[in-house]
């Protein structure tokens, strides 16, 4: 006896509208969370923002996949089975109230109904008259002749009792369906199956049979690598750090990825050109996969996720910096494979790790917004761009490598095949970075007047070389001082320290000697003189680089002395580039790759099927309205009319004044009864 | 007999269909069908049938309430002068007079900005000064303001063609566009509902959420040119967008009007304004009706959202942080509702409630494109 009352109570508080809605508000407060902590990024990600205290605690509560933890299914799987006994609960008297007319309601009950209004003899309406009349209206209505008289019980929307078995209903079939589709399935398998997930980072052959999941597998989502020419039969699926293989019963093919712009440089299309073979039968299909067009076969559906390089090939000429770039060597690079790179003075493994064919940047600034009435003035009008404003524009390929010296420190890099232009001069860019979360920092190599950066690597040399240095100051001291013997060996001491200060480490190593060396109050007039004479220096290594390779001399002139400053610029930078070489690509032969979803949903016909009920549910709770009316017509001739609803609004009043005009009102309704 | 003074009065029957409705519903018919015939290799097949049901949908909801049917014929009107006077040329939005100060649609949607501001002025005006004329001047000022918006939408969607025929699309793409159809949707259901309780006095209350609108949409195009047409990435280019975007906004309108009606009512039933404000009564019903139906259209938007990620992200659901802030918005009006329906809670709560709402309504609408990062990639700040 016990023991049922215990089972009693806890069914009554698991189908009780407060558990429910504790519950709800938990996913809520859950839901929030997951919104707030990026979920499934690399766990460097997690363990770089939260520390090592909290970095496992988080882990241990799930909070990396939210949505995935056991505690979170756990309180989905509670609203399903609690929406359902709240389902369950309700259904007899729903039910039940669905079907009654009521016709035994006692007068005096009818009498406390906040609606009702009486009628004498002489202004109630006959039963036929209020029958046909209540049919009209769209009431059906069971009549009983009782001891106080006749009494019609009417009712009308009674749909809106089923809208809350179709919309609780839809709800619960929406979750389900929901569940399927989640990663409970796999989940089991790794607990009963023995799967295991194993590190991203390796070949597909070398993953593990445990790591690998049968063709059978009845819900899963992964991604497809497929690379231009190949063909690809797995799925990898991400489970916490590390992957899972997903066996697929067909091959993929990527015949061709086609990526395409608008005018203004926004991504217009991603498709992929692809055959699909049956692995048993060899039976293919051919098909393009376009975003927003999803192919399904097999039970599995194809998306068009995202792209990648395929291993484009890439011929690239190695400049070193420190024998000056000349006689530079050549290779072939594949992005996604490593090698080894040796030359004079370097020995590392280098690592290409992507290209892109198309870059297109933003252009420019937006001239100064215009505020008030021009501002208005220049807003009116089509909604068309503006010409005036930021333009897109393709600056050409760029690619990334990775370099790694002996000790395994490893450095990346981002070069632009083609020159940049900015403020109407020519650059070639080469970024580096030391850590992967922060921004390249871009050397921007000036190109001479030939569009070449030979010189710039030519130049360097020059300045950077102990015997050339000597002679660069020599001529430069000639030239400054105009011919006067005296101050012409004082400026060529000077300049010579200048630039030997300078071939140290840079503006650094100057900047350290000014402060070092010069009161506070001279120190920026000094700094001005310095850099006036490194930019003198520049100029002679210039027109020696270009007498060195037979080329006739230049005068100097307002665009020559900015190359010049230029090139001191980047000389300078390049003191900070970690890397005695710089990749230069001459020439690509690209090779794309697509990264195709797929996906086997077996829930999601399901979560369709229930929206539907759903949304048919809560418009017929909301907006078919319950209404029952009562007519007693009392042997002494005067009537009784009262009327009640599922939801109390103002429009029942309305409605009941309307009935009440029309069944018992003496001017238009009488003759609207006679009809 | 029972207590009925608190109840408004009888309406008029709108059931009964006049010639008029007819001539629109047969409008609304030639319409379509011209469209069709002319821009019908444009479409594809969902585009045709969303025109086709738009007949009967606009044709019912004209009959019901005329003022709509209105509107729809002077802002047609307005739409097809617009693009009759572009004649093909984008460059006419600069040299004609018509267009640069009224038909183009950055021109239309600047008029409904002013509008706006004008009429919740009036209708503050009448609130304070207890002028009815004043309150009359509001709806009649926000009545040309939704048109106004409703042109300058219609007549932005042909300039998008102009620009290109692959850039082309309908303007509901980007944060710049809902932010219009939002002010339109707000200032039309409360205009609904200004008819259907006969009252002219929540204007000062519903207005003042679609100006702070208005006044985001100004700061988002002045700050960030964010009424520029931007071509449509692929991930947006689905049909599903094209509805899911509208429902959502009747959705976040409704709940908007809500809970400023659920100011009004706080300050009624406080005794502030109490004399010059509708019933408690009427306000409570009010703030119902307005939840109902935002929270009817929020389920079918977030259904069709399910929808559209399931073609175009393989997923109908996967806890991206846009979604999961609907899902949230969609929890709490669920309970509201059932905390009114099942429990029999009335009065300040609710709406207190219904005013929080509106802020994590404003969250999940703006504060995820400003502080999360997740899929939904239009319309980030
Ligand atoms: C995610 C969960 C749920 C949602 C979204 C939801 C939604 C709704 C909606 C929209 C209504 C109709 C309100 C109206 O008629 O205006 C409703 C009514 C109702 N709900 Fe729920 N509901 C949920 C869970 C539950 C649960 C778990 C229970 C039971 C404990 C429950 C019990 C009821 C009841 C009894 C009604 C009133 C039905 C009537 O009087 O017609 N609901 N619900």
């Amino acid at each position: 006896m016990k023991k049922t009352s215990n089972a009693r109570a806890l069914y009554e508080l698991f189908s009780s509208m407060r558990f429910a809605i504790s519950l709800l508000t938990i996913l809520a407060i859950a839901s929030v969370i997951g919104t707030v902590v990026k979920q499934n990024e690399p766990y460097n990600a997690y363990l770089n923002q939260f520390g090592p205290f909290w970095f496992p605690i988080f882990e241990k509560l799930g909070l990396y996949a939210v949505y995935n933890a056991g505690w979170f299914l756990a309180i989905l799987c509670f609203l399903v089975l609690s929406t359902s006994a709240c389902i369950l609960r309700q259904s007899k008297p729903m039910l039940r109230e669905m079907r009654a007319f009521k016709e035994h309601a006692r007068e005096a009950s009818l009498r406390l109904f906040k609606l009702h209004a009486e009628a004498s003899a002489n202004h109630a309406p006959t039963r036929a008259a209020a029958e046909a009349y209540l049919a009209r209206n769209g009431f059906r209505a069971r009549t009983l002749e009782r001891d106080d008289g006749v009494l019609i019980a009417a009712k009308r929307g009674s749909w809106s009792r089923i809208g809350y078995f179709f919309a609780h209903g839809g709800l619960v079939v929406i979750c389900a369906g929901g569940l399927l589709d989640g990663n409970l399935p796999l989940r089991m398998q790794m607990w009963l199956g023995g799967k295991q997930a194993t590190q991203a980072d390796q070949l597909i052959a070398d993953i593990p049979a445990q790591s690998r999941l049968a063709e059978d597998n009845w819900s899963f989502r992964g991604n497809i690598f497929i690379p231009e020419g190949k063909s690809s039969g797995v799925a990898v699926l991400r489970e916490g750090d590390g992957v899972l293989l997903q066996e697929l019963p067909f091959d993929v093919s990527l015949q061709k990825f086609h990526i395409e712009h608008y005018e203004t440089g926004q991504p217009k299309r991603f498709a992929s050109d692809i055959i699909v073979t049956d692995k048993r039968s060899g039976k293919s299909e051919v098909r393009t996969i376009d975003v927003n067009k999803p192919f399904e076969t097999h039970g599995i559906t194809l998306y068009q996720a995202s792209f990648d390089d395929g291993g484009s090939r890439l011929k690239l000429r190695v400049r070193n910096l420190a024998t000056g770039g000349d006689a530079p060597s050549e290779i072939t690079g594949i992005v996604g494979e490593r090698g080894d790179l040796k030359g004079p003075g370097y020995a590392y493994s280098v690592e290409f790790t992507g290209f892109r064919a198309i870059n297109v940047e933003t252009i420019g600034d937006a001239p100064a917004a215009r505020g008030g009435l021009a501002g208005l003035q220049d807003r009116l009008g089509s909604g068309a761009r503006d010409p005036a404003h930021k333009t897109q524009r393709n600056i050409g390929p760029s690619f990334t490598y990775k370099l790694r010296d002996s000790a395994g420190q490893a450095v990346e890099f981002m070069n632009y095949m083609l020159p940049v232009e900015q403020d109407g001069r020519w650059f070639l860019l080469a970024g580096m970075r030391e850590d992967a979360a922060e921004g390249f920092r871009y050397l921007r190599i000036p190109l001479d007047e030939d569009g070449r950066v030979d010189t710039w690597y030519a130049v360097r040399q020059r300045l950077l070389d102990k015997t050339t240095q000597a002679t660069l100051a020599k001529r430069f001291a000639k030239r400054a001082s105009g011919g006067a013997e005296n101050a012409t060996l004082r400026l060529e001491e000077t300049s010579l320290r200048t630039l030997q200060l300078f071939s140290d480490k840079g503006f650094e190593s100057l900047g350290a000697f000014i402060d070092k060396t010069i009161p506070k109050a001279e120190q920026e007039r000094a700094a001005g003189i310095f850099l006036q004479v490194l930019e003198g220096i520049v100029w002679e290594a210039v027109l020696m680089a270009r007498e060195d390779a037979g080329q006739p001399t230049l005068e100097i002139s307002p665009s020559r002395a900015q190359y010049a400053r230029d090139v001191l610029k980047a000389v300078g930078d390049a003191f900070h580039y970690n890397a005695p070489l710089i990749l230069q690509l001459d020439s690509y032969e690209q090779v794309q790759a697509t990264v195709l979803q797929a996906t086997r949903s077996p829930g999601k016909k399901w979560v369709f099927l229930g929206s539907l009920l759903l949304t048919l549910g809560v418009f017929a709770m909301l907006y078919v309205r319950e209404r029952r009316l009562f007519l007693l017509l009392r042997r002494d001739g005067s009537a009784l009319l009262a009327m009640s609803a599922n939801r109390v609004s103002l429009d029942v009043e309305q409605e009941f004044l309307r009935h009440r005009d029309a069944l018992l009102g003496s001017k238009p309704a009488a003759g609207d009864l006679a009809s | 007999m029972t207590d009925l003074a608190h109840s408004v009065p009888p309406q008029p029957s709108f059931r009964r269909i006049t010639p008029g409705d007819w001539l629109a519903a047969l409008a609304l018919a030639l319409g379509a069908a011209f469209a069709l015939r002319q821009y019908g290799s444009y479409m594809d097949v969902y585009e045709k049938a969303i025109l086709l049901l738009a007949v009967p949908t606009f044709a019912v909801l004209g009959w019901h309430w005329h003022g709509l049917r209105n509107l729809l014929a002077a802002t047609a009107c307005a739409a097809l002068l617009g693009i009759e006077l572009y004649q093909h040329d984008l460059a006419r939005a600069e040299q004609v007079f018509w267009l640069k100060y009224f038909f183009s649609s950055q021109t239309a949607i600047a008029w409904m900005s002013a509008l706006v501001f004008f009429s919740t002025g009036a209708f503050w005006l009448g609130l304070l000064a207890r002028a009815p004329f004043a309150e009359r001047v509001g709806t009649a000022l926000s009545w040309v303001a939704a048109g106004a918006g409703l042109t300058g939408l219609m007549v932005r969607w042909y300039e998008s063609y102009l620009i290109g025929a692959d850039v082309g699309h309908i303007p509901v793409s980007n944060l710049y566009e809902v932010f219009v159809l939002f002010i339109i949707l707000t200032t039309l259901l409360y205009l609904y509902y200004a008819r259907h309780y006969a009252t002219n006095k929540l204007g000062a209350f519903v207005m003042p959420v679609v100006a702070a609108a208005v006044g985001f949409l100004l700061w988002y195009s002045f700050s960030r040119d964010a009424h520029e047409i931007q071509p449509l990435i692929p991930a947006l280019q689905s049909y599903w967008m094209k509805i899911h975007v509208p429902a959502n906004f009747v959705g976040y309108g409704a709940f908007a009007l809500a809970s400023m009606v659920g100011v009004a009512y706080l300050c009624a039933s406080r005794g502030l304004l109490a004399s010059r404000l509708p019933s408690v009564a009427v306000l409570d019903d009010l703030m119902y009706r307005a939840i109902g139906i935002g929270f009817a259209f929020f389920t079918v938007a977030t259904i069709l959202g399910a929808l559209w990620a399931a073609e175009a992200w393989g997923t109908y659901w996967q806890w991206d942080p846009k979604e999961t802030w609907a899902l949230i918005v969609w929890l709490n009006y669920a309970a509201w509702l059932h905390m009114r329906l099942t429990k029999g809670l009335r009065g300040a709560v609710l709406a207190w409630w219904a005013i929080i709402g509106l802020l994590v309504t404003s969250f999940a609408f703006l504060g995820v494109n400003m502080f999360l990062s997740g899929l939904h990639s239009y319309g980030s700040l």
